[in-house]
Parts: structure tokens; sequence; C-alpha cells
């Protein structure tokens, strides 16, 4: 019997340290719900983002839109910088010009008072600006450049220390309960869901690295809904779990792949959209498996899909992040091709539902 | 009763008293803040404050890690530059202007204070340097030495080998956190000045850096050290923060061992005050009778203390005010604490990118005490 539980324990430390190398060489399958998910038909508008001569995009890596409509996108460009559009396009300005939070852009949102908060990777924080664009709230902290760049990236595989009400690790993305409460996902180096109170301070958090219920790996993206609910895009693990406002687990959604972005429409009947995104590893074996947006009730129930991964207009080269204020215009950036896209929705018959 | 025996009474009252029950029965004193003062431009942004100070027109200097330190490769060297900025606003929080744009010893911003003729004095430790700028706004004066380049990748600070005896560090230093004889130093943290105008520079920071008190005459030549890292009287962890009394008196927030040391002008130990947490930064008010105050600011990975500690010079506690927070009122791992009068303090805090102008409230008639 001991010499039994000394092979199990042998067995499971082989599978533990070779699970991983394992994963990522293999290829996954298309999602369950591809076959049976009908097409929905779109377009994209041609040339929507119009930045003046001499500035440039660089990897799209987050979109949102205000409640006039405004597009906010946040770029890793030679700096980590955030623009603002207005709702045709045109560029209206740049936010937080040097900011000492902005070192690796990874997720902007607007809020339902329309402020804008950014998600940064590279610095830990998240940052509150006003809607006129001044700095009313930050959480976490960068760490502090000492002499000799004291703080510089840890050698691959060192494990996380352990994380902190305050502290982030490499942090992705953000939403609001209708109660204002805060809810950060976090991370790529912790695996958690951290939420605060409105005026920042740390209620509670769940979550540690891991594929059973309510552990993450790479909670990579967060948004919730009308009533509260919590929908965390599980990427590492290819499901979404959601969770009730007090951080418990509701369900689970494993049938659209890996989510990379999810954002839910606004309005009375809201639905849920989830982007099984190409990895942006250039590796094109993925192509066949990957790349489509989804379509859900809040349920997880199927709609439809719609895209395929690509670099002409239309398709998606890593959709990183996706604002979807209205239920039939997304706004989609990606990574690899450094560009943000916007998609109107052309649901069969003028309802939305008769796609199904 | 002659002064001696009222000392030796105050000091075994403290000694009783303070450190055990300081806590719960320091009095809570009322106060308001106004965090909106200061009306940035458009385009600029603050970043961390990590020193506030005024000057006698009651302008207000700040001095902030903001942006990004940059890399750039040399040869086979690696330059840092970049990551502090230095603003200038009038008494009613209008912007004034920026001072050194783009200075070679601007990398991480870590005090700025404003000595009796105007003069700005900005302490770096990134570059490990103190930079003395006249009203104008010129160069008039530098201490310490930037280190060409930077180790790539970073040797963190606590576990930075300790240099072999005699040799110097490559950030400055010398033996155990004593520092070399001079200003070399090794990530300074504050500058005060006494009324002949010597300079008091507080250094440093970290396992790896100076643990000692620099003075110098006001034309900037070395006069002498004392300190060295431990925690007997006279010994320092990370002595943060520096201010002086009309006496000369040499105070010093030795935040790593928890206390207040009090030094006369030449150095010598005096005695220590404690009960107040790990002082961040200090400052004394100015006029006939001087106040102590003392910030125990919270670390910035949790909201725990935080409050502001109003002192006699003689380490009497007269009161406390704030606590760590995000709200208003509340404070976020205050770096830099300015005393422009005794009811009235510039706050700034690293975790809310905020100065506040903190107002307190005496009860009427009785001035403060």
């Amino acid at each position: 019997m001991k010499r039994f539980s000394q092979l199990l324990c042998l067995l499971m430390a082989i599978v533990w340290f070779a699970g991983p190398t394992f994963a990522q060489a293999q290829i996954p399958p298309r999602p369950a719900a591809y076959a049976t998910a009908p097409d929905i038909p779109y377009t994209s508008v041609p040339n929507f983002i119009k930045l003046p001569p001499n500035l440039y995009l660089g990897e799209g890596i987050g979109v949102a839109s205000d409640s006039k409509g405004h597009v906010f996108v946040y770029t890793r460009s030679g700096h980590t910088r955030l623009f603002e559009f207005d709702q045709t396009g045109e560029y209206l300005r740049e936010i937080g010009e040097g900011l000492y939070a902005f070192e690796m852009a990874h997720a902007v949102r607007t809020d339902p008072q329309d402020n804008i908060w950014v998600v940064d990777e590279g610095s830990n924080m998240v940052v509150e600006f006003n809607p006129q664009g001044r700095v009313i709230m930050t959480l976490g902290r960068k760490p502090e450049a000492g002499p000799g760049l004291a703080y510089a990236t840890p050698p691959p595989r060192t494990p996380p220390p352990p994380a902190q009400p305050y502290i982030f690790n490499r942090p992705t993305d953000i939403t609001w309960d209708p109660a204002g409460d805060i809810f950060i996902s976090d991370g790529y180096g912790n695996s958690r869901v951290v939420k605060y109170d409105k005026y920042g301070k740390f209620l509670k958090s769940v979550g540690s690295f891991g594929s059973a219920p309510l552990q993450f790996n790479t909670p990579h993206t967060i948004a919730a809904d009308a009533q509260g609910n919590i929908y965390v895009g599980d990427r590492g693990n290819r499901r979404i779990q959601i969770l009730d406002s007090d951080l418990n687990l509701k369900k689970i959604i494993d049938n659209v792949g890996a989510p990379w972005a999810i954002c839910i429409s606004t309005g009375p009947h809201q639905y849920l959209y989830s982007s099984n995104s190409n990895p942006d590893n250039n590796d094109s074996r993925f192509v066949p498996v990957s790349g489509e947006i989804y379509k859900m009730e809040l349920d997880g129930t199927v709609i439809g899909k719609l895209g395929k991964p690509g670099k002409l207009l239309g398709e998606f080269s890593t959709t990183h992040e996706m604002d979807c204020h209205s239920e039939n215009e997304l706004l989609v950036s990606e990574i690899t091709s450094w560009r943000v896209q916007k998609l109107v929705l052309h649901p069969v018959a003028g309802d939305s539902r008769a796609t199904r | 009763m002659n002064l001696n025996a009222r000392a030796m009474v105050f000091a075994c009252a403290l000694l009783c008293a303070s450190s055990v029950f300081a806590q719960g029965s320091v009095p809570e004193l009322p106060y308001d803040t106004n965090s909106n003062f200061l009306r940035w431009p458009d385009h600029i942004y603050m970043g961390e404050p990590a020193g506030v100070a005024h000057n006698s027109k009651g302008h207000i200097f700040i001095y902030t890690r903001t942006g990004s330190v940059n890399l750039s490769t040399g040869t086979s060297r690696t330059f840092v530059r970049g990551g502090a900025r230095l603003f200038e606003f009038d008494q009613n929080g209008k912007f004034v202007r920026e001072i050194g744009q783009d200075l070679y010893g601007f990398v991480f911003a870590e005090n700025v204070r404003v000595d009796p003729q105007d003069n700005v004095w900005v302490v770096d430790s990134g570059s490990s340097m103190v930079i003395k700028f006249d009203p104008e706004g010129r160069v008039a004066m530098t201490f310490g030495r930037k280190p060409e380049a930077a180790t790539i990748p970073a040797i963190p600070p606590e576990s930075q080998p300790e240099p072999p005896a005699g040799a110097p560090a490559p950030f400055g230093g010398r033996g155990p956190g004593a520092g070399a004889l001079g200003d070399n130093f090794n990530r300074p943290g504050d500058v005060a000045w006494d009324k002949a105008g010597d300079i008091f520079v507080a250094d440093g920071h970290g396992a790896a850096g100076n643990a000692r008190i620099a003075k110098f005459d006001k034309d900037g030549r070395f006069l002498k050290t004392w300190g060295s890292r431990g925690s007997a009287e006279g010994q320092f962890n990370t002595p943060h923060s520096i201010a002086l009394d009309a006496q000369g008196n040499v105070y010093v927030a030795d935040r790593g061992n928890k206390r207040i040391q009090v030094f006369d002008n030449d150095g010598t130990f005096k005695k220590a005050y404690q009960g107040v947490g790990a002082p961040s930064a200090i400052c004394i008010t100015p006029g006939a009778h001087q106040y102590l105050y003392a910030s125990n600011s919270n670390d910035s990975a949790n909201l725990e203390n935080g409050e502001i500690y109003k002192m006699e010079l003689d380490g009497t506690v007269v009161g406390k005010f704030g606590t760590a927070g995000k709200g208003p009122k509340e404070f976020g791992t205050v770096h830099a604490i300015d005393c422009k009068s005794e009811n009235e303090i510039y706050v700034g805090e690293l975790l809310n990118w905020r100065v506040q102008r903190v107002t307190l409230h005496t009860a009427a008639g009785k001035g403060g005490r």
C-alpha cells in the first residue's frame, strides 16, 4: 500500500511537471460549439480608426467605448499609450502622456460613469482616469526602480510570491458590479480574481493556479452582467467561470475554446461575446482550430459565431480585447495586426435571436 | 524642579507610557484636507510625489516618479535615464513651470526641500545624487555622482554583495553601510540645513545601501559622517528623512528601527523617540514654538497604519491624525511631509499619486496645546 502511494506520488509528480509542456505542444481541437453554431453575418468598417499623421498604433491591446460612443485604444507603441477617438473614429486626444503606470498595456475599460480604467501588466497597476482624463484613483503599485534596476523580470519558472491584497502580479482586466465594487483578474503571475469596494479597499479574492473549479490558469479577461455576476475568461483552462458578486462559483462554460477576450452587451437583454483567439505565437497549426468569436446568452447557450484568423479586414489576428456596449457593434483589438476593427453584425430579419 | 530633573521625569514618563500605551491614549487631532489645489496642465501627469516642499513665497515644489526609467545600450554597458521630474506651482496651486527637464541626475525621485534662501534641493536615489537649484531653477551645486552604467540583469539591493573592505561599491558606500568619507552616496533619502547653512544628508536605503548622516559646509566641503548599519544608538536602518530645529539639533527618521533619533549639530547622540511607528517622513514647523511631525506611513502592500503624529521637539506626542487609505483625508504610503506652519502641512502620497494640503484645527484659544 505504501509502495503504491509512493508510485502514485511519483506518477502525479511526472504528470505535474510534464503537463504544461505537453499542453503547449498539443494543438487543441475545435471548440465543441463550433460545428453547430450558425455563422452571424457581419462587416468590418474600413479604416474606422483614423490616426493623425505621425501617430501609429502598436499592438492593439485594449479597446473600449464610453456612453457617447467614444473609443479608447490602449496600445503597446514606442511607449505604452492611450488614445481617444470619437464615435466615427476621428482622433480626439491622447491621455496620460508619460504616465508612471504606462509600461505594458493590457486592457482598457470604461465604467458606467464614463471613467476610463487601464490595466497595465508591466507596472502591475490599475489606473482610473475621470472623463476629463485626469488620474483619480490607482490600484496596485509599480515596483520601485532601484539602483541597478533592482526589480527586473525574475528568471522564467520562478514561482510567483504569495498573492497580496494590494499588489498585483501582471493583472489583466477589470470590471464592476452594479454596486460599483471593482473586480480585477490577476493575472499572469497570480491566478485569482480580486474584489475591492469603490474606494479601493480590499474585500476579498478567490483563486489559485490550477484547473479545478475556482482555480485559474491565466484569468485573462473579466466582465459583469447587470445582476452583478462576474464572468472570468480562464484562458489557460479554455473555459469561462461565472461567479456571483461574492465570488462563489455559479457555472462553467467550456465549449467555446480559450476565452482571450469577453464582453457583455448593455441593454435589457444582455449577450456574452467570447473570442477563441488564435494565439500570438503565429503557429499556423492553430489556424484551423481558433480565431472565431462566439455570441452567447448569459447562461452560455451559444447563439452564433463569427470570424476566422487572418490579416485581412474582417479577419482576426489574435483578438485581445472586445467592447460590446451595443449588441450588434463590436470593437475588436488585435495583437498581431496592430489594429482595432469595428464590426457591424447583421442579425437575420431584424431579430438577433433568429440566427439561433 | 530644575530642567534636568524635569527632563528625567519626562524621559521616565515616556519610557513607561509612550511605547506601550501611546497608541490608545494619543488624542486625535481634527483636520481637513484639500487634494485638488494643484492645477496640472493638460498633458502632464504627476505619478508618485516622492517629495513636496514650499519656498518663502509659498510656491510648491513636487519631485515625482513619473514616466519610465529608460535604458540604452552603449558598446558594452547599459545606461539609465529618465523617470523623475520636478514641478513648481504658485501659492494658489497654479502651475508655474517644470525645472530640470531631462536632467542627468533625475532617475528615481526621493525628495525635494527648499532652503531658507529659496534654493531648491532634490534628492534622487536612482542616481544617488543631491542637486541644488538656485531660485531661478539653474543647477548651483551637485553632491554625489550618478553611476555611469547599470547592471543588467539587475541585482536586487537586498542581495547585492557586500563590497570588499575598502573598495567603493558600484553605487557608493564602503563597509557595512557606513558610507565613504565624502559625498559618495548610496540611495540617499533626504537633505536638511542648519542656520549656518551646513548641509545634512540622510544616506540611504536598502540592505546594500549606506546607513549614515553626512555633513557638509555651505560651500559643499565634506565635514563629517556618522552612523552605520545597525540598531544601537547612533546606528541606522534606512535613515529615510531628516530635519533640523532652530538650535541645530538633527532629527533622523530611522525608519527600519522604528524610531526618531536626535543628535546635536556634530552628530553626538542625544535621545531617541519611539512609539510613533516607523517614521517614513518628518518635518519641523517654523516659528518660535516648533513642532515635529512624523508619518507612520503604510507599506504600499497594505492599508495598515498611516497616521501622522504631531510632537513637541522633546518627543512628547501632542496628537495624531489620519489613517491609511485611498479616500479623501486618508493617506496612501506617505513619502514626504512639508511643515508650512504649525497647522498647515503638505503630504505627498506614493500610493495615491496625490498631494494633500492638510489643515489642522486646534482647539480655540489653546494655540495647539
